[in-house]
């Protein structure tokens, strides 16, 4: 909403310098983002283009003369709208301009554009600071005075309002003096609203039924006779420029400009073109059709709600007037409609047919029921002073949807409650007067307060007290720290479980990533085996951003094997990376099931002497290590199976077992996967799926005796198959009483140890909590691991 | 026979001192020792050979070789000990490193800067006595919109650009992606009696084209506080607290008026710019002031619709973006480089 300073002050004295003004505004909820100051224009004047020739060497330039009132200069102009007879802004060489590239001024030199020397040059919008428009260059009125200083004609402070959606009365201009009127302690000038009725009644010649009155709570029709159509007056057109509308005709400018000024969208029909004299506000029917003011053609659906004469719809209600009912120079009578229409059918429609037009945008938010006679007054008097016409005699009121106006209890108790303070009676009625609400204070403790009828956001007492502490400030409410009784607190397992991982991976050596949980469906399946994917079909989005985008992960391999690649790119020695994160797990019916998974990826040399890659690369006890040392600090105890997965390297793969159930997996990708995302080398991927880890992860860790008595260490080693997983063999030796540890130190094939076979060698402990073993014992436990694994695993021992 | 004694004598003396002079080793120090004062040393058998020797003899010549015994011995103890600080010394000049070498390289783990600022606003605000809860990033329309008081086609759905599921019940999609972690409060409220103080983080999406300060995943957390008694005066209290201690004691705050359909009053908080000191400089916007979280008080009717008394129990609800206060923290100037995970960027951290 851009509110011209001069025009608000029409309404209300601006007692305060204007960033003061507008900072006061902003605290209060009205929010001004910006103000543009015109009146800074150096060395900008209105110009009128008097000739157009093409640019020599340079299809899409041309070269304007532009007439500045005794000084005629040539420049290059790349606009497409530029067009002999425009009165436009010229800036010569010097000015001030927004660049509408960077969109930060810069200072206008002379320059040569393909060999043609410039000295100045046609502005948009956007070079001007007035709008975003960059489309092409700006047109100003026809009345614009050749050769003055752009800042004289347009110049002009224009406050640009964020309104948010709970204000619609803000989108206006008498709205914003209302409120400054009530922070600065001045008083609204309201405007003229009577109007000679000079014309005949209009009762009788036009007839206006109401079909679809849930849509449609109120319908205000008045009829002008004799209307000449033209331009409208100048400074109206200024006004409407400067609020950012294009003058079109008195009688459209007339609608717009009380649009602006009250808040209520109007439209005016030309009479003639309605079929019977008669409206009819109904739903569409399906298979109609309008051509439209803005000459697009909308399809129209049952839902949409329409005005319509005897035959057709005239104007999707609230959204946008048909091109079959338009007014233009020929137009003699005219029908202004002043209606309320309801707010979420209009936004539904808007946002169908994807058009979203000031009206809409004000109809959408609810307008006040009360607003449209008003409006329709204002306007005919302006048509009666403006367009030589004469207005009918009363006007066709239609009010199904009656309300009253709308009254809230409070009571001081209330509002010290909320505001954390209690406001004096006579602080409450002045501050809510001055906004318009009248108040009566019933003691001991009631406020029944009425509501201005512009006001539709204020239903409750608390709106009451929002009012309150606004106008008089929020930085003047009390602050106090939060005291009360302090809720007994609950454990959240998961949470903690998976902020552990997160430091336990970092503290391993891994770099956290978070990476978006869309994906493309590709992308996913690429990662997913056929079974992963049938039990759990990625959920798609309905209105997804980019085909990139679409899918919901239910894993975050891609995710980190993208990052992974993206970091090799720049990056030559090893990178290793971990995410903690959700995936999506889709059900019937309902809301997937999020699971937190942690995963690490790594790839690439490790690091050499001096930080430089040494020839070694990561493999997959690199990886696994990560993996056992997250294990260890939780106190878990995990298999590591052989597996098989289309994502993973053959017997390259395990899966991860916690208590015998499967809780995640490790080892090699694919080359092809690799070569897919555009990595390098070999890359270990693991991931653990935290749900399944919890129930397992000890709160508490119970605690075992450490023995005073030293351990006797011995080394044993054994030939076994080579597919005997040495975790088997280890776990076999580690149950034989007295055995401390098993730790593995060398695995090896070749001579002398037979082909097919391996041959393990343990570093093993004996020890005891309370005494030295004894060789007799030590010699014992030996030979029952040998029984055990000759017995188990067809082990020999290595002579 | 006399004077070949007192010869020998003198030629030890004369021989075993040139000769310790040359020692430069351990083992050289070691063979003199063998050759002169050793069990079959020169001076030794000179000692063995005084028994035999007449009485007047033995007391001159056995005087002077003790006198010579003793000589010998400490010029040993001096040249062992001289040898053992030349050898120390050799050895501390070879010790000497280049100390600005580079130790040898440690994988070095790191939380994404995110986290380590989401951590950061949580402990504080658990320092207060709030609990972090967490709630589902795919949500109801219900829980994101409905039950907080924004109704199908209300105009404020405008301020959350949604991204839907593509699943379809009853004509109507209600299923999304949560635009803000506000859903959470009601959530919790529908399950727990106050007083409730909880803080729930978690990522967010809206439909957004991304810029240096757009992205279309965002970090939330919510802040909620229900309790009899609870005011504007508390809430206040809390956020400013909350940001003197995330950006410095001395930070100023100011609170303003903001719409949110689910709190009424609504309040927008704001630090006095820490870059240039209120002057007014990029950061803020040349406003001097610095927006970091909106907030204000849960609307009765959500009370309400909970099960609570909104006569009898008042609350407050705040909503900060973690983005925005790591990029202010931290002085990032592209909101996009979170997500992209490059570990030039994250490394700094």
């Amino acid at each position: 909403m851009r509110v011209p300073l001069s025009w608000l002050a029409e309404y209300v004295d601006i007692v305060l310098p204007v960033e003061e003004l507008a900072q006061r505004l902003t605290d209060a909820g009205l929010e001004v983002a910006d103000i543009v100051k015109g009146g800074e224009w150096q060395n900008v004047f209105v110009g009128q283009v008097m000739e157009l020739r093409p640019h020599p060497n340079a299809d899409r330039l041309t070269l304007a003369t532009v007439e500045l009132g005794g000084e005629r200069w040539t420049v290059v102009c790349g606009a497409p709208n530029v067009a002999v007879g425009q009165k436009v802004p010229f800036a010569k060489e010097g000015a001030t301009l927004i660049d509408p590239r960077t969109g930060q001024p810069t200072t206008l030199r002379r320059a040569v554009i393909r060999g043609v020397e410039s000295a100045g040059m046609i502005c948009s919008e956007r070079e001007l600071g007035i709008s975003d428009d960059h489309s092409g260059i700006m047109v100003l009125p026809p009345d614009a005075p050749v050769g003055v200083p752009l800042s004289r004609y347009l110049g002009e402070t224009v406050l640009e309002f964020e309104i948010r959606p709970n204000r619609p009365d803000a989108l206006s201009i008498l709205g914003i003096a209302r409120e400054v009127a009530a922070l600065t302690g001045q008083s609204v000038r309201e405007p003229p609203l009577d109007y000679p009725e000079a014309g005949p009644p209009v009762q009788g010649r036009a007839t206006v039924q109401i079909a679809a009155p849930d849509l449609c709570p109120r319908y205000v029709a008045a009829l002008v006779e004799g209307v000449s159509i033209g331009p409208s007056p100048e400074w109206m057109q200024r006004r409407l420029t400067a609020a950012g509308l294009r003058p079109i005709n008195n009688v459209v400018d007339i609608t717009n400009y009380v649009m602006l000024e009250m808040g209520q969208p109007l439209h005016a029909f030309d009479f003639h073109k309605l079929v019977g004299g008669r409206i009819e506000v109904r739903r569409a029917r399906q298979g109609e059709r309008l051509l439209l003011l803005d000459g697009t053609e909308a399809r129209l659906t049952p839902e949409m709600l329409v005005i319509a004469d005897e035959e057709r719809p005239v104007a999707i209600a609230g959204v946008m007037g048909g091109a079959n009912s338009e007014v233009d120079e020929s137009t003699a009578v005219v029908l202004l409609e002043s209606a309320n229409f309801h707010g979420p059918s209009v936004r539904r429609t808007a946002q169908s047919l994807k058009l979203r037009t000031e009206a809409s945008h004000r109809f959408e938010k609810g307008l006040s029921r009360f607003l449209p006679l008003p409006a329709a007054r204002r306007a005919l008097r302006l048509m009666a002073e403006l367009c030589g016409g004469s207005v009918a005699q009363g006007v066709i009121d239609l009010f199904p949807g009656k309300q009253k106006e709308v009254r809230v209890t409070v009571s001081r108790q209330r509002l010290a409650r909320v505001l954390g303070i209690d406001l004096h009676p006579s602080q409450v009625r002045q501050t809510l007067g001055a906004l318009g609400f009248s108040t009566r204070w019933t003691p001991p403790d009631t406020y029944v307060v009425r509501v201005p009828y512009w006001r539709t956001d204020i239903r409750i007492a608390d709106d009451v007290a929002e009012e309150l502490a606004r106008i008089s400030g929020y930085d003047r409410l009390p602050v106090r720290p939060l005291s009360g009784p302090i809720p007994p607190p609950e454990p959240s397992p998961l949470r903690e479980l998976r902020e552990r991982v997160r430091d336990a991976l970092a503290a391993i050596g891994l770099q956290e990533v978070i990476n978006y949980p869309l994906s493309d469906y590709d992308t996913l399946a690429s990662v997913l085996s056929e079974e992963e994917l049938r039990a759990h079909p990625p959920l798609r989005l309905a209105n997804p951003m980019s085909r990139e985008l679409e899918y919901l992960r239910t894993t975050l391999r891609a995710g980190l094997l993208r990052t992974l690649a993206r970091n090799q790119r720049v990056r030559p020695s090893a990178v290793s990376l971990y995410e903690v994160g959700r995936v999506f797990l889709s059900r019937p019916d309902d809301l997937p099931r999020e699971v937190e998974m942690a995963a690490i990826i790594m790839a690439g040399p490790k690091p050499g002497r001096w930080g430089q890659p040494s020839e070694e690369a990561i493999d997959f006890f690199d990886a696994k290590a990560c993996l056992e040392s997250l294990f260890l600090r939780l106190g878990l105890t995990a298999d590591f199976l052989p597996g098989e997965h289309p994502a993973f390297l053959p017997g390259r793969l395990a899966v991860v077992q916690v208590a015998g159930q499967s809780a995640g997996l490790l080892g090699q990708l694919h080359p092809r996967l690799v070569s897919r995302f555009e990595a390098n080398g070999e890359v270990y991927y693991g991931e653990l799926d935290l749900e399944a880890l919890l129930p397992h992860v000890p709160a508490l860790r119970r605690y075992r005796p450490v023995s005073r008595f030293p351990p006797v260490r011995e080394d044993l080693a054994v030939v076994v198959d080579e597919g005997v997983p040495a975790a088997r063999a280890r776990a076999i030796i580690e149950e034989v009483p007295l055995v401390a540890r098993a730790e593995l130190f060398d695995v090896y094939t070749g001579p002398p140890v037979p082909p097919g076979k391996k041959s393990l060698a343990f570093a093993l402990s004996f020890q005891a909590l309370d005494h030295t073993p004894t060789d007799d014992e030590v010699a014992r436990a030996r030979s029952l691991i040998v029984q055990r694994l000759r017995e188990r695993l067809g082990a020999v021992l290595r002579g | 026979m006399m004077s070949s004694i007192a010869e020998e004598l003198e030629s030890i003396d004369r021989e075993a001192r040139a000769a310790l002079a040359e020692a430069t080793e351990e083992g050289q120090l070691e063979s003199w020792w063998q050759q002169y004062l050793g069990r079959r040393g020169r001076l030794t058998q000179v000692l063995r050979s005084l028994p035999s020797l007449p009485l007047e003899e033995r007391r001159q010549v056995g005087a002077r070789a003790n006198a010579l015994k003793e000589a010998l011995q400490t010029a040993y103890e001096e040249r062992r000990a001289h040898l053992e600080r030349v050898r120390l010394a050799r050895e501390v000049a070879q010790a000497q490193l280049d100390v600005s070498l580079p130790g040898r390289p440690l994988p070095v783990g790191r939380l994404h800067p995110i986290t380590q600022t989401l951590r950061d606003i949580l402990a504080c605000f658990q320092s207060m006595g709030f609990q972090v809860v967490e709630g589902p990033e795919v949500e109801w329309d219900y829980y994101n919109f409905e039950a907080l008081l924004i109704p199908k086609d209300h105009p404020a759905r405008d301020m959350w650009a949604t991204l839907w599921v593509d699943y379809e019940r009853d004509g109507e999609r209600p299923m999304l992606l949560r635009t803000h972690t506000s859903p959470n409060q009601v959530r919790y409220m529908e399950r727990h009696q106050p007083p409730i103080r909880i803080v729930s983080p978690g990522r967010c999406y809206r439909y957004e084209a991304t810029d240096p300060t757009h992205e279309w995943m965002l970090t939330q957390v919510e802040v909620l506080a229900v309790d009899e008694g609870i005011s504007m005066a508390d809430l206040k209290g809390t956020l400013a607290d909350f940001a003197r201690r995330i950006f410095g004691a001395e930070r100023q705050v100011r609170f303003r008026c903001e719409y949110y359909p689910f709190v009424e009053p609504g309040m927008d908080v704001l630090i006095d710019c820490f870059q240039c000191r209120g002057e007014g400089c990029r950061t803020c916007g040349y406003t001097g002031w610095i927006e970091i979280l909106g907030s204000g008080m849960v609307h009765p009717q959500i009370l309400a619709n909970v099960g609570y008394d909104p006569e009898r129990y008042t609350g407050f609800a705040a909503g900060l973006g973690v983005e925005r206060i790591a990029m202010l923290r931290h002085g990032i100037d592209d909101i996009r480089l979170f997500y992209q995970n490059d570990l030039r960027f994250l490394e700094q951290f």
